[in-house]
């Protein structure tokens, strides 16, 4: 499959059918829809899930959507960190399940300790929204190996509290064990330390990032890209590379 | 009634854009005295009886795993209001 073409649907379905991806909403949750309409135009079934759940309903990953979890009322992620679903999500990933949290599932995967550092609100202080330009660091993670490295992306941004925060110790540790999976491209939004966009845990399971891969899923509803306006499905290939992980492992 | 009073700062090394955005207000209200602000987070847990030292302790454990994000946050102060002067009774401090 070429990495530059969007991948039909069609085609995915039933290679990889039977794979349930689990989608958490909390209160405040906006990019739930688009997250499960994303997995489900991946090929995958798409499970809601809901916060105050201890199950997980047996599914294979879980996404942990954007949007304002408990009003970011606290810090950004803080409160959903104890909803009774998120025991079951780091016990899974713990376990090796693959879990992608977007925006503010990035923030709640900090504050559960599942990945490192913080986010904090961007450095010009003023909400961001903008088709954004990354570079894939790392295409072996369960949510990126069908990027390549080095290969430039381009999906929907849009927070307030997205400046990635963490001590330079553990900065260097990032960058040392290849676990910057995507860096700002031309352009740092919120001014995130080394321009990183998202990270992985050190399994490659676990992968976290601000900007919002499910919204570049269709043509016709994405940002632009060299297809023409609103043809950028580079968000797809996430959940085709969960899927792919799934199939692999 | 018993009330802990506990305070939690950003961290030094950590932008913090609210107090950025305060300081850059002030000098257009007249108030060129002040060089750098921070804003931190004051919470007010209450308690039905006494602040006993396990309500103490316990608040002291929440503020450091839900009231504060030790990534980007320090607590400053975690009392007892009782035992501190002018916050025994909560009422706010005029000029």
């Amino acid at each position: 499959m070429s990495v530059t073409e969007p991948m039909p649907a069609a085609v995915a379905a039933p290679v990889l059918a039977g794979a349930r991806i689990g989608v958490i909403t909390f209160p405040g949750t906006l990019d739930d829809r688009d997250a499960s309409r994303a997995v489900r135009l991946a090929g995958a079934e798409a499970v809601s899930l809901w916060h105050a759940d201890e199950s997980l309903q047996d599914v294979d990953a879980v996404v942990l959507p954007g949007g304002f979890s408990y009003g970011d009322y606290l810090r950004a992620g803080a409160i959903s960190r104890f909803a009774p679903a998120m025991a079951a999500v780091v016990d899974a990933a713990n376990g090796g399940m693959p879990v992608l949290g977007i925006c503010n599932g990035f923030q709640v995967l900090t504050e559960a300790h599942l990945l490192p550092g913080s986010m904090v609100k961007n450095d010009h202080l003023h909400f961001v929204c903008r088709e954004q330009s990354l570079v894939v660091e790392n295409a072996r993670t369960a949510w990126t190996n069908e990027f390549r490295r080095g290969q430039q992306i381009t999906i929907p941004l849009k927070n307030q509290d997205g400046q990635f925060v963490a001590d330079e110790r553990t900065l260097d540790e990032l960058e040392g064990e290849g676990r910057v999976v995507f860096r700002y491209d031309g352009w740092n939004p919120n001014g995130s330390r080394r321009d990183i966009a998202g990270i992985t845990n050190d399994r490659g399971n676990v992968v976290g990032l601000m900007p919002h891969p499910e919204h570049a899923v269709e043509a016709g509803f994405g940002p632009a890209s060299a297809e023409g306006p609103r043809a950028g499905v580079d968000g797809l290939t996430f959940f085709t590379s969960v899927l792919s992980s799934l199939v692999h492992a | 009634m018993g009330r802990v009073v506990v305070e939690v700062m950003p961290k030094p090394e950590i932008l913090d854009p609210q107090g950025k955005a305060v300081v850059g207000a002030l000098p257009r209200l007249g108030f060129t005295q002040f060089s750098g602000v921070r804003q931190g987070k004051r919470f007010e847990l209450e308690v039905d009886g006494e602040v006993t030292p396990e309500i103490l302790a316990a608040a002291r454990e929440a503020a450091a795993t839900l009231l504060s994000n030790p990534v980007i946050e320090d607590v400053v102060s975690v009392v007892d209001a009782a035992a501190v002067p002018g916050e025994a009774t909560g009422t706010p401090v005029s000029a």
